[in-house]
């Protein structure tokens, strides 16, 4: 089968498909993030034994990890659209881009405040220049960055052409966030965030961490299409298509 | 249930780190929803005065 990508990044037809999946994605997201979330909270042990024993405030693992996840991940999307619109200079991608930052942003700050609660608890600090959370902290920055850089220029398509550029030069963040405590040697890593055990860890605890992060992607699809219509609406406000939709809208 | 809400003592903890997630995630929706009101609004009175001017 053979799919005309390109038809879909007309924002006229990306605003009505887009329509559409929103309360899909919203419905999965509600039910995947308090699925993964009453897992988390009911099906796993009180207290965690071995090397790095923790209490109850391990839960925080359910929204921190998700979260962290999903501020590398949306960043990667982020900067895969502008990648996208500074190659093809299709207007649609840029609109995405612009779509996608503060949901990135949001959960990026989401990881850094549960790390905190998180931190107080398990090592007695609320913040340490640890790699990890330093390069998270960049992160966020980045984020900010490239929403004011894109604020900050008048000419949209300027705007969307120097923080696009500025996104595919961040993302060389991402690297040294994942690196940040997944070196080879952990001698190297000079850490006081825990390395990633995906592979040790209670099979309880990762499947709600996944569900919920699965639950939480969907979420950011829904937010980052709602944002993205009302993009297309401001930009498109010219377009026929546009005018018989406010007048359509008008007589309802 | 209250031993849920205690978390094992570290109530203050648990709940601040789900607390704000909840209250960003909720904000951003119900900004969403006043960014689009906004816009359809401000498209409808543009409609509007185009209509004048024939």
């Amino acid at each position: 089968m053979k799919i005309n990508w390109f038809k879909y990044s007309s924002p006229a037809t990306f605003y009505t498909l887009a329509g559409r999946l929103i309360p899909w994605f919203a419905a999965v997201a509600a039910l995947l993030t308090l699925a993964g979330l009453y897992w988390g909270f009911f099906e796993t042990p009180d207290r965690l034994g071995g090397s790095n024993p923790q209490k109850e405030y391990y839960r925080i693992i359910f929204l921190h990890v998700p979260a962290a996840w999903l501020s590398m991940w949306l960043y990667v999307v982020l900067a895969g659209w502008s990648a996208v619109g500074l190659v093809f200079n299709t207007r649609l991608s840029y609109m995405m881009a612009v779509a996608t930052a503060p949901t990135g942003a949001i959960f990026t700050f989401i990881a850094l405040w549960t790390g905190s609660f998180w931190g107080r608890t398990s090592w007695g600090t609320w913040w340490d220049w640890d790699p990890r959370l330093t390069s998270e902290l960049i992160l966020l920055f980045l984020y900010i960055g490239y929403m004011a850089l894109h604020s900050a220029i008048d000419d949209v398509r300027r705007a969307d052409r120097s923080s696009a550029l500025l996104a595919l030069v961040g993302l060389v963040c991402i690297p040294i966030i994942f690196w940040s405590i997944n070196c080879p040697d952990p001698n190297q890593c000079a850490a006081l965030h825990q390395r990633s055990s995906l592979d040790r860890i209670d099979p309880n605890i990762l499947w709600a961490m996944l569900v919920t992060t699965l639950g939480l992607w969907a979420y950011s699809f829904a937010v980052v299409f709602a944002r993205a219509r009302g993009v297309i609406l401001t930009r498109e406000a010219e377009a026929q298509w546009v005018r018989d939709l406010i007048a359509a809208e008008a007589k309802a | 249930m209250s031993e849920f809400f205690s978390q094992g003592g570290y109530a203050f903890f648990v709940w601040s780190a789900y607390g704000m997630g909840l209250a960003l995630l909720v904000a951003e929706m119900l900004l969403l929803r006043r960014e689009r009101r906004t816009i359809l609004a401000r498209l409808g009175r543009l409609a509007r005065l185009r209509n004048l001017d024939r």
